[in-house]
């Protein structure tokens, strides 16, 4: 296709920056504090700054204040501070107070929309001189010939569903620079490709992942309390299931709602989506969403895996950052400190030095690291179920993490069990009224686009395996753990001579994709690949 | 020739529209804004006619606060070679803006005046033929081809009825239609070069434009809600209550 | 001079439909009105607009260079007789789109566009975004008003009248920048989705391409337009342009029939303003039957044909 096309475009810059989330940004910022004349350009996929970002979201302010001193001043136009915190263990029908472990205390913090934050973030690194451009994707790294890093390609726009060129075609350029940093975030598909390529992960743990799905609702007047911070644990997940779900209240009558499940779930039929849905229909729950609308809806995949998954971070020229690292502390559900001060600490790596070297080193010695090597046994503690986990919790909570033990990780798409194998799963499922009712309707709130004649971005590397493998083994578990209604096994009529058959096949939505990465991390045959699609494609997040 | 473009900053094509709650407007809050798409493909027509030798400038017009100035640097790196803005905080009418519109074009004296044939938030579909009116020239509204030939622009225009064809002189103020064609993707380094190219910006107090005599748009409320009817038993049921309501 | 002036459409033949729908406007106003029939040799549209209930009087200006439906000599004529009235309507066709912004510019006045309901003389209700909000509108008593009706929303007026008929030949100079070449009418092919006043839908519950000749066999037996659903078309079963919806097309016919379709909310987004949806599907729990006005829980395979029967 366009490899054969004339040569791409070039731009040079010092250092390009993969992904305008915190992480990101803070690294561009920081950058330009330090050395203003480096010429700084970061990439980002979505439409417009905050577009593709989702997260809870309570931060720790600290690293905020360090990188923008005065932010406190103009904040980010939805920051709370919070009030108050609540946990609490659920039953099917109940609801036990817990104490809130001290990771969970957000006395001094703040809740905030993610999304906001990084369109907030985006003009002040502008104001520095960095050069932001939203809407267009990093589709492959531009490798130099030595085979370190050089930069990256942007995607063609206006490829047909075929391949072929649409009269619209542009061929991506490439953007060079001595320095790329990754900051995609979770999963990043270029990331993905980094670390096999360069075996950062050789000698860490399997990276593990949850999935976060996430509603902002407008809540009927009186309900909400501003700076209410609430979790839980339990219900609607079996105790072999680690993951939890949050409300946070905003300002405005909105109420920010998730769920938080781990992508290392053995049942092949469970759906994280109907899992989330379910908590909501809680009856703690459900009253505060009555009588309200949804305003905007999405998933995220989570990176767990800390400290003993953290994979090298640094390669020949470029550099890993934010939880396109792993930097995430999971115990704490916060991650947006880490990623802020990883940007931050990547940019006074690459000001000192111009060079990647030596950057995982200063990584693994710095207080993000320390952060995460205290809380390293609790996410693993909870592979041998709620309670097991949540005694491993309190142990290492209490000890500081400085039991001379370390748990291990395993890889979350190993880790279904067969549907031959499979004990009859009783999951007591109410019947629900509340917004969305099913998968399609949350993709409407999310308001996600992709152009329906361009490349499916979802590549199935061996389409057998779905329909015969798969289907037998697992029961097609792409049609449950995708938030967003992407695959589905739809019968097709044939009609021949002599008669009519029916043919399975597997049907991939690709413009319902909210960029989660699920699919890519859960898929018991690590057979789908999700590559980006055209730039400014997926979905438009309203504060998230 | 010169031709002018009008485009104007909207809430995306895809995004949601929500009524607040209390009736007094629309939700606006953290949703991506646009050039109304309408506006991006005239440019896109005055970018090809100017790339086809016809014309020798594109300008960019946009009236609002300097939040319009982000799909002005759009339109400059889609091609224009400079842009105006017609600095307002008001929430402004299709006469205002027309009389606005009518002072740049006496002093740009364009032979072509191209926008998009209605925005997608107002949807009032007014402004070009306003502008059309008080210039004293020819409108072509709704259009889905347009050539230039000498002095004379023939149009398309999708109408009801089907497609009508009208010839008129030049100069001229063209509404477009959908159809026309499908604006180009931005190239990144054009990004970086629109940067540097002119963006003007004029009060509408310089412009001596004055509002009068507006609108008052007093409450927005959703659409009503589609109600659940009736359930009938069978086609032949369907069918005669088809007939019964006169719909076939 | 509390009078209302109505903009009569027509194609040389016949009156179109809209002026009916711009007189039940007028009366929900509440003052007389009267309506300009602009043309040549417009005599019998002018009795047509006659009959229309209500109808003060009927001006037919009679003038070649009327005799297209150009907004810039229609403008100018209209302008010559606004001093009479207090309000001048038209339709929101897209003759009335184009010349009534004209009219309302010469006269140095704002448009309301696309007048959905009266509120009163001069109070009225329009639909925004695309229809995803509806507006009060409040215009100055102090000046005239001109609009545009939307002609979806007004049921045309019962044509038993016979108002006089005043007959004049025009006020206004012709113009020579604009000449009218020609119409290319949308031919006997199957109506364009989006103006078509019936569409006939169907979605993947079809299960093939094959079995789409079922829709458009019942589209062509009725004169409707032919749509799909997102999951037909990302099934293969149908173009691209057939495809209603967020992602597709948005169409406001007077009939809908969606056979097998669901009725995701991206998919009633493309259907909400048509006039009544009809919903055809085996799941007695799909959502489409709770905006349909007419539900049949059934297979359409069987309900297809006999619909083709019964209508034949």
């Amino acid at each position: 296709m366009s490899e054969t096309a004339t040569e791409r475009e070039i731009m040079e810059y010092d250092v390009i920056i993969v992904g305008a989330g915190p992480a990101g940004l803070a690294c561009a910022i920081r950058l330009k504090q330090l050395k203003p004349d480096l010429m700084v350009a970061v990439i980002e996929k979505s439409a417009e700054i905050g577009a593709h970002i989702l997260s809870g979201a309570v931060i720790e302010p600290a690293a905020l204040d360090e990188l923008l001193p005065a932010w406190r001043e103009s904040p980010p136009p939805i920051c709370i501070p919070v009030e108050r915190d609540e946990i609490a263990l659920l039953t099917a029908t109940s609801k036990r107070k817990l104490p809130t472990p001290p990771q969970q205390k957000n006395h001094g913090n703040f809740i905030v929309s993610l999304g906001a934050l990084c369109a907030w973030m985006a003009p002040q690194a502008e104001a520095l001189g960095v050069d932001i451009f939203p809407g267009y994707a990093a589709a492959g790294v531009h490798y130099l010939q030595n085979g370190a890093v050089g930069g990256v390609i942007i995607g063609d726009m206006g490829v047909d569903r075929q391949g072929n060129p649409k009269d619209t075609y542009m061929q991506g350029i490439e953007i060079h620079a001595p320095l790329t940093v990754m900051a995609e975030g979770c999963r990043g598909h270029l990331s993905k490709q980094l670390i096999t390529k360069f075996k950062l992960d050789a000698d860490s743990d399997p990276q593990a992942y949850g999935i976060g799905i996430k509603e902002l609702w407008q809540v009927a007047p009186g309900k909400c309390k501003p700076g209410l911070v609430q979790h839980s644990i339990g219900w609607p997940l079996d105790t072999k299931t680690y993951g939890g779900s949050f409300i946070y209240h905003m300002d405005k009558d909105r109420v920010a709602v998730g769920f938080v499940c781990a992508l290392d779930y053995s049942d092949p039929e469970f759906s994280p989506f109907e899992a989330f849905q379910q908590f909501k229909h809680h009856p703690s729950v459900k009253p505060l969403f009555e009588g309200g609308e949804i305003l905007s809806g999405g998933a995220r995949t989570i990176i767990e895996g800390g400290a003993q998954s953290l994979p090298k971070v640094e390669m020949p020229g470029a550099l890993l950052i934010g939880d396109a690292a792993g930097l995430l502390n999971l115990p704490k559900i916060k991650g947006t400190h880490q990623a802020i001060r990883s940007g931050m600490l990547a940019a006074s790596h690459i000001a000192e030095g111009s060079t990647a070297e030596g950057f995982d080193e200063t990584l693994r010695a710095s207080p993000i690291m320390k952060e995460l090597h205290k809380v390293r046994n609790i996410r693993p503690g909870f592979n041998k179920g709620l309670w097991r986990g949540l005694i491993t919790a309190a142990i290492e909570t209490v000890t500081v993490g400085k039991l001379p033990r370390t748990l291990h990780n395993h890889a979350d798409y190993s880790s279904l069990t067969k549907l031959q194998d499979m004990e009859p799963v009783d999951r007591p499922w109410v019947k629900r009224s509340l917004a969305p009712r099913d998968r399609l309707a949350s993709v409407y709130f999310a308001a996600t686009d992709h152009d329906e004649d361009q490349l499916v971005h979802l590549q199935i590397l061996e389409p057998d395996v779905c329909i015969t493998r798969c289907g037998e083994e697992y029961g097609h578990p792409c049609t449950r753990f995708c938030p967003a209604n992407v695959y589905e096994m739809v019968t097709d009529q044939m009609t021949e001579e002599g008669g009519s058959t029916a043919n399975q096949h597997l049907q991939i939505n690709a413009a319902n994709c909210v960029h989660c990465k699920t699919c890519d991390i859960k898929d018991p045959y690590q057979i789908i690949n999700w590559v980006t699609p055209e730039g400014g494609s997926g979905p438009n997040y309203q504060n998230l | 020739m010169k031709i002018l473009v009008g485009i104007k900053r909207v809430v995306d094509y895809n995004v949601r529209i929500r009524v607040r709650s209390d009736g007094s407007g629309i939700d606006t809050d953290g949703v991506k804004m646009s050039i109304n798409p309408f506006d991006e493909i005239a440019l896109e027509e005055a970018l090809r006619i100017r790339e086809a030798g016809l014309a020798e400038e594109v300008i960019v017009v946009s009236l609002g606060g300097n939040e319009c100035q982000q799909q002005l640097r759009t339109g400059l790196a889609m091609g224009a070679d400079r842009a105006i803005q017609i600095d307002t905080d008001a929430d402004l009418q299709p006469l205002t803006i027309a009389r606005a519109f009518f002072k740049i074009v006496e002093k740009e004296q364009p032979g072509l005046v191209l926008m998009g044939k209605q925005a997608i938030d107002g949807d009032n579909s007014q402004t070009g033929q306003m502008l059309a009116a008080l210039w004293d020239r020819p409108q072509a509204t709704f259009a889905s081809g347009l050539s230039l030939s000498g002095n004379t622009a023939t149009v398309v225009r999708e109408v009801d009825a089907g497609l009508e064809t009208i010839e008129v002189d030049l100069p001229a103020v063209v509404s477009v239609d959908l159809r026309l064609n499908e604006p180009r993707f931005v190239k990144l380094p054009d990004i970086m070069k629109a940067k540097r190219k002119p963006l003007d910006v004029i009060s509408m107090d310089d412009l001596g434009v004055t509002a009068e005599n507006d609108l008052k748009v007093s409450h927005y409320a959703p659409p009503p809600k589609r109600e659940k009817g009736i359930m009938v038993e069978d086609a032949a049921q369907l069918v005669a209550e088809l007939r019964n309501r006169g719909l076939v | 001079m509390s009078r209302t002036l109505i903009i009569a459409e027509h194609d040389g033949q016949d009156l179109n439909p809209s002026t009916a729908k711009c007189a039940s406007c007028a009366s929900a106003i509440g003052q007389e009105y009267d309506i300009v029939v602009m043309g040549s040799a417009v005599a019998d549209i002018a009795k047509q607009a006659a009959a229309i209930d209500g109808a003060g009087a009927v001006i037919a200006i009679d003038a070649e260079q009327l005799s297209k439906p150009l907004a810039v000599s229609h403008a100018a004529e209209v302008v010559t007789m606004a001093d009479g009235y207090s309000h001048i309507l038209g339709p929101s066709t897209t003759y009335g789109r184009d010349l009534m912004p004209r009219i309302a510019a010469l006269l140095g006045v704002n448009q309301v566009s696309d007048i959905s309901a009266v509120e009163g003389p001069h109070h009225f209700k329009r639909p925004i975004y695309a229809g995803n909000a509806i507006v009060d509108i409040q215009a100055p008593e102090s000046v005239k008003m001109v609009a545009t009706v939307r002609v979806a929303s007004w049921k045309a007026l019962e044509s038993t009248g016979s108002a006089t008929i005043e007959e004049r030949s025009a006020a206004a100079s012709a113009s020579s920048h604009t000449r009218y070449v020609d119409l290319q009418s949308g031919g006997g092919e199957r109506p364009d989705l989006q103006i078509a006043n019936r569409v006939i839908s169907g979605g993947r519950a079809l299960a093939s391409k094959d079995n789409f000749d079922l829709i458009y066999s019942l589209a062509d037996l009725i004169g409707a337009g032919a749509g799909a659903s997102r999951a037909a078309v990302d099934a293969g079963y149908c173009p691209n342009d057939m495809q209603v919806g967020q992602t597709g097309k948005i169409i406001a016919p007077d009939l809908y029939i969606a056979f097998g379709i669901s009725g995701a909310i991206q998919h009633i987004t493309g259907i909400k303003d048509a006039g009544t949806i009809v919903a055809v599907n085996k799941d007695a729990d799909a959502p489409i039957f709770e905006v349909a006005d007419i539900g049949l829980a059934a297979d359409l395979f069987s309900v297809i044909p006999e619909m083709k029967q019964l209508l034949a």
